[in-house]
């Protein structure tokens, strides 16, 4: 598509009010997975750390996990669940408020706000960005690991289904959250400091790094407050025998709960984005 | 008689206990080019970004294109273009692409050659906009604000940064922008700019509009007195100075004489110095007060009273 093409496409008509915003989405998108595989440096943290978090973690912690019957799943087959669902909350929450506060503080927003963009296609095109990066990542994760580290993939139509819905409504709540989260960041400069705390601390307390089985009962209680533990679940289910959840889970997977929780969680970001979220800079109006 | 572009009645801006704006009356017809002058931190882009929608007024009215800016929707924005004073670029992309994409915001934008060629910006087409110079990124901002071919354009310094060839070329894209009946209102801090572009000009002070005019008029400035300048030498600096209209301000040897006749005062020199064996007077010069000469003098006979009023 060349720009000339772009810039003759006639807006919708008068009450074509769907069909501007899915246009204006679409070409969001566009602009926005340009300008990011535009950046290196993104491009790099983007891909490149999980799949090196990867390859460390399963190089240096190459043992297995037994069952209660003597079974066993290797390290990498069960910490492949986590490192997908810590990289979709990188990609979606992490890489959304830092790059939000970032464009509200150089004034793209309000540049943006300046003109009949419609808001909601500015936000559909940074969610749809975050899904496809978060889809990357996660489809990079599982090549290394199942080509270098031996980790299983589940065969059949099941259990993909199942990965597709945790994932969608992972990045979905993550992503919201992200939106939301803005509003506690007044400047661009900070943003990494104020959005990596949050991050970091489920990150240990959810079972990413962990058997959750080992984490203090207080710290699962903090964790199952928020998406990732449940994240992590929902993909552990998809990756892992039965035998995992007595230990980790109180015995079964609870997938209806995963599903509850995060439902909830992206009809409760959503409501905070729409109350919270600010187009222009602390102080600017 | 069509409803005026802009109207403002009363509007006041508050920081705190700090007034930015501090009741300004405004009423700018369609079709005009309209000036905002005043020192730094005078108010203008408060005023004009709360006109843009941006920022909440304390109290008072305001009118543009007959909405409230303040509940501006998609359809409202679409007939208008802004260029803030001081905004990001999309850093990744290219000048192009931008221009492309924020054309495609509106329902009938111009064509992405001719916005390129307004802007003189033919020859970094396909640059980043990160690798752009600083009067270049302007003259995006510019491109990004006529894009949409708007009713009414918004200009808050817009040509800061510009050389003087692009300042003149930036010119004439405004002057060609109003010929089609369009309105402009924007702020300067140059002198020339406003004399070249505004049909009428305001002066701002410490969020007061203390001064509205024609730029040859503003403060009287039409029917104020002319200078008449020449460096006195050798015979001429000795010799007493004629009778003439006027009164002499200093000299020698620059000697000012501040007259309401020029041609009268001129022509007794000449006359005075023929009979001295001068025909040629050094250094002779007639000026009238530049605009610049009249906003100085209007911002300072304020701050005059204001210091007046407040020891008072
Ligand atoms: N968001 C804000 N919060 C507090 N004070 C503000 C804010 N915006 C502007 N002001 C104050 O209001 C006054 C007017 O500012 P404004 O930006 O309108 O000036 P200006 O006339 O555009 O100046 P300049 O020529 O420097 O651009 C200044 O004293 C400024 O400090
Ligand atoms: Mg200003």
């Amino acid at each position: 598509m060349t720009a000339d093409n772009a810039i003759r496409t006639d807006a919708a008509p008068r009450g074509g009010n769907i069909r501007q915003v899915i246009r204006l989405s679409i070409a969001r998108t566009g602009m926005e997975l340009r300008a990011f595989y535009r950046t290196p440096e993104l491009v790099f943290f983007t891909f490149l750390l999980p799949v090196l978090f990867v390859v460390i973690f399963s190089t240096v912690f190459s043992g297995v996990i037994r069952g209660p019957a003597g079974e066993s799943v290797g390290f990498p087959q069960y910490f492949v669940a986590g490192m997908i669902a810590a990289g979709v909350v990188s990609t979606t929450f992490t890489s959304l408020a830092t790059t939000i506060s970032i464009e509200r503080s150089e004034g793209l927003l309000k540049r943006l706000a300046g003109t009949p963009l419609p808001r909601s296609s500015y936000f559909i095109g940074k969610v749809a960005l975050a899904t496809i990066t978060s889809a990357i990542q996660a489809a990079i994760i599982l090549a290394i690991g199942a080509l270098l580290y031996g980790v299983e993939l589940p065969t059949g139509p099941v259990p993909w289904l199942v990965f597709t819905w945790v994932f969608l409504i992972g990045v979905a709540s993550c992503s919201l959250l992200g939106v939301a989260y803005t509003r506690l960041i007044p400047d661009g400069s900070s943003a990494t400091a104020i959005v990596q705390p949050p991050y970091l601390t489920l990150q240990f307390i959810s079972g990413v790094f962990f058997q959750y089985s080992e984490i203090p009962p207080w710290l699962k209680f903090v964790a199952s407050l928020f998406p990732l533990k449940w994240m992590v679940q929902g993909f552990r289910y998809v990756f892992l025998p039965d035998w995992v959840a007595v230990d980790d889970y109180g015995g079964e997977w609870h997938m209806e709960r995963v599903a509850a929780v995060l439902v909830a969680w992206t009809v409760a970001a959503f409501v905070l984005s729409l109350v919270y979220f600010r187009w222009e800079r602390p102080g600017d109006r | 008689m069509p409803d005026p572009a802009i109207e403002i009645r009363g509007l006041r801006k508050r920081y705190g206990t700090f007034e930015a704006v501090s009741g300004v009356d405004l009423t700018i017809p369609t079709g005009e080019v309209f000036a905002l002058l005043g020192p730094n931190g005078a108010g203008k882009t408060t005023t004009v970004e709360i006109l843009e929608g941006y920022r909440d007024r304390s109290a008072g009215e305001a009118r543009v294109l007959g909405v409230d800016p303040a509940r501006g929707d998609a359809a409202w924005k679409s007939r208008i273009g802004i260029v803030l004073q001081s905004t990001g670029v999309f850093d990744a992309l290219t000048v192009e692409e931008v221009i492309a994409h924020f054309a495609s915001f509106y329902p009938r934008p111009l064509p992405l050659e001719r916005v390129i060629t307004m802007a003189g910006l033919e020859e970094k087409r396909q640059a980043r906009c990160k690798s752009l110079s600083g009067g270049q990124k302007r003259r995006v901002d510019l491109a990004l604000g006529l894009v949409g071919d708007p009713e009414l354009i918004f200009l808050d310094e817009p040509t800061t940064g510009f050389d003087p060839a692009a300042r003149r070329q930036a010119w004439e894209v405004v002057r060609e922008f109003t010929r089609t009946g369009k309105t402009v209102l924007l702020t300067t801090h140059y002198m020339d700019e406003a004399e070249h572009l505004a049909d009428r000009v305001g002066v701002i002070v410490a969020g007061q509009l203390i001064e509205v005019g024609t730029p040859r008029e503003i403060g009287g400035r039409a029917a104020a007195v002319a200078h008449v300048r020449f460096r006195a030498e050798g015979t001429l600096a000795t010799a007493p100075l004629p009778a003439m209209p006027g009164r002499v301000e200093s000299g020698p040897p620059i000697v000012a004489v501040a007259t309401g006749e020029p041609t009268a005062t001129v022509s007794a020199l000449i006359a005075w110095a023929a009979s001295l064996g001068v025909s040629e007077i050094p250094e002779l010069s007639v000026t009238r007060p530049s605009l610049e000469d009249v906003y100085l003098r209007l911002i300072e006979e304020h701050s005059d009273a204001a210091t007046r009023e407040g020891a008072a």
